[in-house]
């Protein structure tokens, strides 16, 4: 069964996706978003929110500390900047490598719970993860500063083949192309393409299916005769690997590495982009990410005069009002927007964003052809 | 041995505020069966209704006094609180013990704000998975803090003591120590009492009034009291109100140990919850216990000859902790069967 073709419908949703991610710079442009840098966050964060997906929508298991894997991607990948080399390559191994095992070690205990306790566990990790990337492990971690490049840096692979940076501080290069930029982008868009390759293989295999089992009846599964520990766990560690790789891309996009990333408030971020998109979906993630990521660096950028601006037609009380209000959701009220549509979403559209274009399309269709509908209802389409 | 008990004692506030927050959160298990994320944000409301009450009372009436001259050759101008203006020396009296007569204020304002949260929110996720539960009031957590960002500012903000209550208690001398080896801070002790007095409160009234029977009634089957025609709805609202109050009371009285600043609910939040789990969903005394132990062990965790041996243990105590009881006794130390097992 592993082996089988891909059916002609996957092939056509991953040649999209790869010429969607290919064209982003292009695709982008007219809203603004045509450049590598916001391109660069909404592919990384789009692994990250690829690799919880595969835990959360397709397990259930809803861990509350996937922040701490991203952190400890980060600290190997820049660590292994400082020891070795400049190469992304080695520092994606040792990311993804300690990221995964992390994961296992966390895994493996808060595994043991289901449910709200599995919640907890996870948080009590990432946060004892995260006191600890602040406290005694400044060595390792360089506390409150964050980890950063040095000119004293051994290097030991460069200094073998005689690359010496000088006095500068070196950007992180692919055999001579720099990660910087459009070839940055490109960098990141290619492991996008291969995550979700590899999660689209996941959700068809028979593992996948298991792990959908996992989540529709635990119990049942046990009774099978099926030992579910090695399968939950497994998810566990492929999405910690993917967020040790995300980790491990930001710190070559930008060779600093700080604790705040693994706060739990960074876990709950990951949480809003995989459930805005829709969770249990191939594509909701992705799309998740990118919509918050996007909005993040818009209304970030907001202040009053460009609100003035933007409600100018109004007469003066009514912008006046509309200003102070609106003021509140933007700039440095980004979060409060972050919170307030993470309930919208709970609350009315749990399946998220590709549930809500299902709705959409669904009426559209029962509207032409009279009420009749396509004998899908809205609601067996997300996750199970 | 003075060291071990001046220890037990900076324990015991911190223990005071733990025990307070996740009992309120265990009763929210226990009646409506809701993890409840929000419940840190209640506790942040609190402290914040005492900052509100203090400006409230600050309000100056600025005059101008022509016959006085600043070091700039300006026309002093004279501050006084409006309180003070008319009230005179009762006025600063009332500045001065701001903090605990906010409780006043406190009590309402929370128990509205629990209210309308739990049928304007909560309600609806009664049949909703937990993971919606605990993301929808997540949201909620941070939509509340980052409100009152917006109206206080992110700095944290002090609020004093009253000055009655701001001195050192020796306990030294009392004890048969020496003199000045067990030294506590008046308002610690106050807290410490204060959160006892909460506790046996809130157990009283669901042990001993009629509401309260009800209420353990509905907590062990909700649907054959429903049967017997008592709206066991409301009386869950009220009981959520009930929880914000307590969470809101403790969030007041510790400003004068922690000023408060917006974030200071999601910090108390998470370590509360790991109090519940530690004490078992749902059990109200071991939330208690639980509270007033994690406290004191966090407390002996930083001291300097404990964090000599294991360095950061003061960070991660609690946590090894919590990992240790869920693995061991995965219901918590006095957890019931069947409460939050699906």
């Amino acid at each position: 069964m592993g082996n089988q073709a891909m059916n002609k419908s996957d092939l056509i949703l991953l040649g999209a996706f790869v010429l969607v991610v290919l064209f982003a710079p292009q695709l982008f442009a007219p809203i603004g978003a045509g450049y590598p840098d916001l391109l660069q966050k909404f592919a990384i964060y789009g692994i990250f929110a690829l690799g919880f997906n595969i835990l959360f929508g397709l397990t259930g298991y809803l861990s509350f500390g996937h922040a701490a894997f991203l952190g400890v991607g980060s600290y190997s990948a820049v660590w292994c900047f400082k020891l070795l080399s400049m190469n992304p390559l080695p520092a994606l191994v040792f990311a993804i490598l300690f990221g995964g095992l992390f994961a296992a070690a966390i895994g493996f205990i808060s595994l043991r719970r289901t449910g709200i306790y599995f919640s907890i566990l996870t948080l009590a990790f990432a946060q004892m993860s995260y006191n600890l990337a602040y406290s005694v492990l400044t060595p390792i971690t360089n506390g409150e500063t964050g980890l950063q490049l040095a000119q004293s840096d051994p290097r030991l692979i460069d200094m073998m083949f005689g690359r010496d940076y000088g006095a500068v501080l070196p950007p992180s290069d692919l055999f001579g192309i720099e990660m910087t930029g459009y070839s940055g982008y490109y960098f990141c868009a290619v492991l996008l393409i291969v995550c979700f390759f590899l999660s689209l293989r996941i959700f068809r295999s028979p593992f996948g299916l298991m792990l959908r089992g996992l989540k529709s009846n635990q119990n049942r599964m046990a009774y099978t005769g099926l030992n579910i520990r090695p399968y939950a766990l497994s998810a566990f560690i492929i999405s910690g690997m993917y967020a040790g790789l995300a980790g491990g891309l930001l710190a070559i996009t930008d060779p600093l590495a700080g604790a705040e990333r693994m706060q739990w408030t960074a876990s709950g971020e990951v949480v809003l982009m995989t459930i805005l998109g829709g969770a249990g979906t191939l594509l909701g993630p992705v799309i998740g990410a990118t919509f918050i990521k996007y909005f993040e660096n818009i209304f970030s950028a907001f202040n009053d005069g460009i609100l003035n601006q933007v409600f100018d037609f109004l007469p003066d009380t009514a912008r006046e009002i509309m200003v102070s209000i609106s003021s509140l959701f933007v700039g440095e009220g980004w979060n409060l927007t972050l919170g307030a549509l993470f309930m919208l979403i709970v609350i009315f559209l749990p399946g998220g964003l590709i549930e809500g274009v299902k709705r959409i399309r669904t009426s559209v269709g029962k509207l032409f052809r009279g009420g009749g509908g396509d004998g899908k209802s809205p609601k067996s389409a997300p996750a199970e | 041995m003075d060291a071990i008990l001046l220890q037990i004692l900076n324990g015991l506030d911190k223990g005071g505020a733990y025990a307070l927050i996740a009992l309120g959160l265990t009763i929210i298990f226990g009646t409506l069966g809701v993890v409840n994320f929000a419940h840190g944000a209640l506790f942040m409301l609190g402290a914040f209704c005492a900052v509100a009450f203090k400006a409230l009372l600050t309000m100056q009436k600025i005059s101008i006094d022509p016959t006085q001259m600043t070091a700039w050759g300006t026309p002093m101008e004279i501050r006084v609180p409006y309180v003070e203006a008319w009230f005179g020396d009762f006025g600063a009296t009332l500045l001065d013990y701001s903090v605990p007569l906010s409780i006043l204020i406190a009590i309402p304002v929370m128990l509205l704000l629990g209210i309308v949260m739990e049928r304007g929110l909560i309600r609806f996720f009664y049949r909703r998975p937990h993971a919606d539960q605990i993301l929808v009031t997540f949201g909620l957590a941070i939509v509340l803090q980052e409100i009152i960002r917006s109206f206080f500012g992110a700095n944290p903000i002090p609020l004093p003591a009253p000055e009655a209550a701001m001195g050192m208690i020796d306990f030294g001398a009392a004890l048969g120590f020496d003199a000045g080896s067990v030294v506590y801070p008046a308002w610690r002790l106050l807290y410490f009492l204060f959160s006892l007095a909460i506790v046996g409160a809130v157990l009283a009234f669901l042990q001993f009034t009629s509401f309260g029977m009800v209420v353990r009634a509905g907590m062990a089957d909700r649907e054959t009291v429903g049967l017997l025609g008592i709206d066991i709805d409301r009386r869950f609202t009220i009981v959520f109100g009930l929880a914000a109050v307590v969470a809101g009371l403790a969030g007041v009285m510790y400003t004068p140990i922690l000023s408060p600043d917006y974030h200071m609910g999601m910090d108390f939040l998470v370590l509360s919850f790991v109090v519940v789990v530690v004490g078992g969903m749902g059990s109200l005394s071991g939330a208690v216990v639980a509270g007033f132990t994690l406290g004191i062990l966090q407390s002996f965790a930083s001291m300097n000859e404990v964090k000599a041996i294991f360095p950061g243990i003061d960070q991660i105590i609690i946590y090894l902790i919590a990992v240790g009881i869920l693995l061991v006794r995965p219901r918590g130390l006095m957890g019931r069967k069947g409460v939050m097992e699906h």
